[in-house]
């Protein structure tokens, strides 16, 4: 078991004649993930890379099947691209897309609300199962399957929180890239929700960024509802306080975002915290250790 | 990307809502000049991209045009810190004259993205003026919000709600609800990340005004917006940033001598976190992001160069999106091009990375190459140390 995506996931490349759309495409595949189709509306009926092409999602699904679509279109089609994809039915789109507009992500996130369809992303290395399936940007030699969750809001430096769990010995069952815009699809919680469901996953990494609150919410969920031992690194506490946006969004947030009071929060709620980018890998040994030796809450 | 006060007053007022008479000016003398015909007694505001100017002493009320000038000849070109601009503050280019208003209240009025919920939300207060904040904190109960249905839009009735709550009635109360609905238009047909009136005011008069607004541009719809960059005032912005924004790179000056250039605001972040605990101090964030090119690493080298302050360069690169063998080859294109002799520490992983190494250790520079995080941040601390 792993979440999201496995060997039998069947993937639409939406914006594949791209140039990075291609490029990620055949990465994906080498990788051993099944593409099954792309998508580049009047481009349909070719075929690239022996990779049929179709001008909608709908025609993609109808003749193969595909069931998860990897978004690659470019920011003025892209929020199109997310809703095109769940008006076809699928079950998960990633968007790796970065740059949307936050006005066209909002209609985006209110009809997801209603759809079946999951979202990751936009602006994500997107989501990896190691050993069966890549759906995303990240390089996938430096993963390893195994037992570990990770959750990040981070791109690259979710790549260094992977190489250092895979150099301690501790491979991921899945990776999850929610992505860092303020509208995304899956937050923290949707997913640790997926992976404390999920029976091969022994602990989750999680990585979280100054900012928002996100990670103050997973916290609280994870004290109330997680079993498995969770350790998380928290990027910026040395960061100088950013450019402010007037005062609307401190009011909004009623002043949360800075990296101590994350910490604080989470270690609170009994998660593990990497006290530096180096010890990522550490804190997740420390976090299975101290669940091991039957403390429920490390100090 | 911000614009002045000024620049949010013009486009409120294309959309309809009441702003008070007003002139902007380069010099003193137009100010002299505007102040003249807003009939002697008016209002010199300083124009910089950060509020609390009031308490920084760049706003002024002034009772003669030869009063305007006077002050306008003392702000023009000084530099303004607020709580807003950090330390280094901000200079005065332009100045906006104003005429004065009667004013018998003061709101609070802004729409924003409200994360949590992913929807815009209209946040409105009688408790306008500055410490809007401390209100937020202090009594939240006089803080009213409104999340709105991004498929129903700001409805009239919800609107009045706001007016109501705001303790106005009759026809002033109206007029609100129009300016509510005329600041959602503003929101969403110019892509705002925020607009906000505050104050809003009801004048003696008893009519609304936006007298002090800020407009923050959404930075992903640009695109849509060709006449924007044309609005941005370049002389509010460091140049190294401005720079980099030509280059689509994040760049922020920060104190330290270690110049860094990281792919990925996250690790770049992180990246700070391990100098800073191996002792060292950044000279700048720098996130290269997820496609660059060859040519953007090299406009990225060099622009760490320009920094008087760099005494050694630290590169952390995760290859994902970005292949090492092109960062490498921008390292050295920038680095022979401005025949940089300063201590350069790579930590590369990622795709292509040997072949990235190679090209750097045989490229003749002062280059050290490292495959973990640690201990290459160590080295280039203990190489400037």
């Amino acid at each position: 078991m792993s979440i999201l995506i496995d060997n039998s996931s069947r993937i639409v490349v939406q914006g594949i004649t791209g140039r990075s759309g291609l490029f990620h495409t055949q990465q994906c595949r080498e990788y051993g993930s099944n593409i099954v189709a792309g998508v580049t509306p009047g481009k349909g009926g070719i075929h690239i890379e022996g990779i049929p092409v179709f001008n909608t999602v709908a025609e993609a699904v109808k003749y193969t099947n595909a069931n998860v679509s990897m978004i690659f279109v470019p920011p003025p089609g892209a929020a199109d691209a997310i809703l095109e994809s769940a008006a076809a039915g699928l079950e998960l789109a990633v968007c790796i897309t970065e740059g949307i507009p936050v006005r066209d992500m909002v209609p985006v996130k209110a009809v997801l609300k209603q759809s079946k369809m999951r979202l990751v992303g936009p602006n994500c290395p997107g989501v990896i199962t190691p050993g069966q399936c890549k759906i995303g940007i990240m390089p996938g030699h430096i993963h390893k399957p195994g037992k570990i969750g990770v959750v990040s809001r981070s791109g690259t430096l979710t790549y260094e929180a992977v190489k250092q769990l895979t150099d301690v010995g501790l491979g991921q069952s899945t990776c999850v890239g929610i992505g860092g815009d303020p509208i995304i699809g899956m937050n923290f919680i949707d997913v640790l929700k997926l992976f404390n469901e999920d029976s091969e996953t022994e602990g989750v990494f999680m990585i979280g960024e100054i900012g928002g609150s996100a990670e103050e919410d997973a916290a609280h969920w994870i004290e109330e509802h997680m079993k498995k031992p969770v350790a998380a690194f928290i990027a910026g506490v040395t960061a100088p306080p950013g450019k402010r946006m007037g005062h609307a969004g401190a009011i909004i947030t009623g002043g949360k975002g800075k990296a101590e009071d994350k910490i604080r929060t989470l270690t609170e709620c009994g998660v593990t915290v990497a006290s530096s980018p180096t010890k990522m890998g550490e804190a997740m040994q420390m976090a299975i250790a101290a669940r091991h030796s039957g403390k429920k809450k490390p100090d | 990307m911000n614009i002045h006060e000024y620049q949010a007053k013009e486009i409120l007022n294309s959309f309809g809502i009441p702003i008070p008479r007003g002139r902007v000016a380069l010099t003193a003398d137009q100010v002299e000049r505007a102040a003249k015909e807003m009939g002697g007694r008016c209002v010199v505001k300083a124009q910089i991209y950060a509020g609390g100017r009031g308490k920084a002493g760049g706003v002024k009320l002034v009772h003669h045009p030869e009063q305007a000038q006077e002050y306008a000849k003392e702000l023009f070109g000084k530099t303004l810190v607020t709580p807003q601009t950090g330390p280094e503050g901000l200079r005065v280019r332009r100045i906006l004259v104003e005429e004065a208003v009667e004013i018998a209240r003061e709101f609070y009025l802004s729409i924003t993205l409200d994360r949590s919920a992913s929807r815009y939300v209209l946040i409105a207060s009688a408790e306008g003026g500055m410490e809007i904040e401390e209100v937020a904190s202090k009594t939240p109960e006089k803080i009213h919000t409104l999340t709105i249905d991004p498929f129903l839009g700001l409805r009239s009735y919800q609107a009045r709600q706001i007016a109501l709550q705001l303790g106005l009635s009759g026809s002033v109360c109206e007029d609100c609800v129009n300016l509510i609905l005329n600041l959602y238009r503003v929101c969403l047909e110019k892509d705002c990340a925020l607009v906000e009136i505050n104050p809003l005011v009801v004048t003696r008069a008893g009519w609304l005004m936006a007298m002090d607004a800020k407009i923050t541009f959404d930075d992903n719809a640009i695109f849509r917006h060709r006449e924007y960059p044309d609005m941005m005032d370049y002389s509010q912005l460091d140049p190294l940033e401005i720079n980099a924004g030509k280059y689509d790179l994040a760049y922020i000056k920060l104190s330290g001598s270690i110049g860094c250039l990281v792919n990925g605001a996250g690790l770049a972040m992180a990246t700070l976190d391990v100098l800073k605990e191996c002792g060292g101090e950044p000279a700048n964030f720098l996130d290269v992001g997820g496609g660059a090119t060859r040519e953007k690493v090299a406009e990225a080298f060099k622009i760490i160069l320009q920094d008087g302050d760099v005494k050694g360069i630290f590169v952390n690169i995760f290859g994902g999106i970005m292949r090492c063998d092109v960062i490498a080859h921008g390292i050295i294109e920038a680095a022979s091009e401005v025949n940089c002799t300063l201590p350069i520490v790579v930590r590369m992983d990622g795709s292509q990375v040997e072949e990235g190494k190679r090209l750097l250790t045989e490229s003749g520079l002062n280059v050290q190459c490292s495959d973990n995080l640690g201990d290459a941040a160590q080295r280039i601390v203990s190489m400037l140390g």
